[in-house]
């Protein structure tokens, strides 16, 4: 076959060729990100309306400015510091889980126990390891508050540390690793993977935190 | 704001699979491909209050080019790794195909041919190819592709015969030339 004409090449390219559709979730995080790009637009016009309330030289418009530079730089705090946000409500969840003996509300070392557990009381099933024999051992799992939603918060021991691993789907599949953080003593740190953000906190130091994490990773999700 | 955000949204989604497949073909990598796809909606978003014109795809299809353009001149490197990538997969590919014997004689050789041809598209140089992804899989009429390569359409219609005999040749070429 020589295509020799243009209608026959292209009938041939039309019919062998890939077309690539654009795959699932592209869609979404293109709406997360076009509502994100909205912001620094919103700035720029508080800027604005502030010269112009500087220009009026009036003190009450000039207190309504710094109520609403605020509020604007809340808002806008408030996304920009999303992931330091998260960490602070994990080690808060870890705190909690530790001051009030309410470690598990599934309190097995069996993954067919714990994992089924969930079902019915989230909309998603996160993924479950048992990394006994790498000296993790599953302890239980019970339900926490994150990110404005209800997680599963999954908990292991190490030696005598506890260590909690909050897990909910990810908002976006562009979402930066953020990395291992210390605060208040506690180490915590986050990865993303099949569709889930996983946060591991626990007072166990920062290499052995690590460590669990690519176990946790690499382990087969079950 | 939020309305034309919402205006855009309306406009631009449908258009997601075209400035996809386009990205894809360019690029030759589908995860790099979602960024760009991603960072030229982002870039249309801010552009659209501007935009006059009556089809929103010629449009945004430029943008989704120019983005992959841009990402190609500053990752050369890359770009050839991926396509070292692709040539050694696609031998893979074959090896498999070739080595199960339970596929039917017509599925086998309808999915060397693809190979072939997906193969032959993407050895071409990125201008030769856009052109023809933009006729022949997207179905664009020259005006339009001139639009989205921003060039004459006088140089569109130069380009894809250049780009057909160019492909012909490869296609004929003993080295990735199928079973037939």
């Amino acid at each position: 076959m020589n295509y020799h004409e243009d209608a026959e090449l292209g009938a041939h390219i039309k019919s062998r060729a890939s077309y690539y559709e654009a795959p699932q979730g592209l869609r979404d995080s293109i709406v997360l990100a076009l509502a994100e790009a909205e912001l620094p637009k919103a700035e720029h016009w508080t800027k604005r309306w502030l010269e112009w309330q500087r220009w009026m030289g009036m003190g009450v418009a000039f207190a309504c400015g710094i109520l609403l530079s605020v509020a604007v730089s809340y808002f806008h705090g408030d996304k920009t510091a999303q992931p330091n946000r998260i960490a602070a409500q994990v080690i808060g969840g870890h705190v909690r889980s530790l001051m009030l003996t309410h470690l598990s509300d599934v309190a097995s070392s069996d993954l067919q126990t714990v994992k089924p557990w969930f079902n019915g009381k989230l909309d998603y099933s996160p993924p479950v390891a048992d990394l006994a024999s790498d000296g993790f051992p599953l302890i239980g799992g019970r339900l926490d508050y994150m990110d404005e939603r209800p997680v599963a918060a999954l908990v292991y021991r190490h030696k005598l540390h506890t260590i909690n691993v909050f897990v909910w789907p990810a908002r976006s599949k562009y979402l930066p690793v953020y990395g291992t953080v210390t605060w208040h003593g506690y180490n915590v740190t986050s990865w993303q993977g099949d569709g889930m953000q996983f946060w591991a906190v626990s007072d166990i130091n920062t290499s052995e935190l690590q460590k669990f994490a690519e176990l946790l990773r690499d382990h087969p999700s079950t | 704001m939020i309305k034309q955000t919402q205006q855009f949204e309306r406009a631009a989604l449908p258009h997601l699979s075209a400035a996809y497949n386009l990205a894809r073909w360019l690029v030759r990598d589908e995860h790099i491909a979602q960024d760009m796809v991603q960072e030229a909606y982002i870039r249309a978003l801010k552009y659209f209050s501007g935009f006059r014109g009556e089809d929103i795809r010629p449009w945004i299809l430029s943008i989704v080019r120019n983005t992959c353009y841009t990402w190609l001149q500053g990752n050369k490197k890359v770009d050839e790794q991926l396509e070292f990538d692709e040539n050694r997969d696609s031998g893979a590919y074959e090896a498999a195909f070739g080595s199960s014997d339970n596929n039917p004689e017509a599925l086998l050789s309808s999915k060397q041919e693809s190979l072939r041809v997906n193969f032959a598209i993407s050895s071409l140089p990125p201008v030769f190819r856009e052109v023809l992804v933009l006729r022949e899989l997207e179905g664009m009429t020259y005006e339009e592709i001139a639009i989205v390569a921003a060039i004459p359409a006088g140089t569109v219609m130069s380009r894809l015969a250049r780009a057909r005999t160019m492909l012909r040749a490869e296609l004929n070429c003993p080295m990735i030339k199928g079973g037939q």
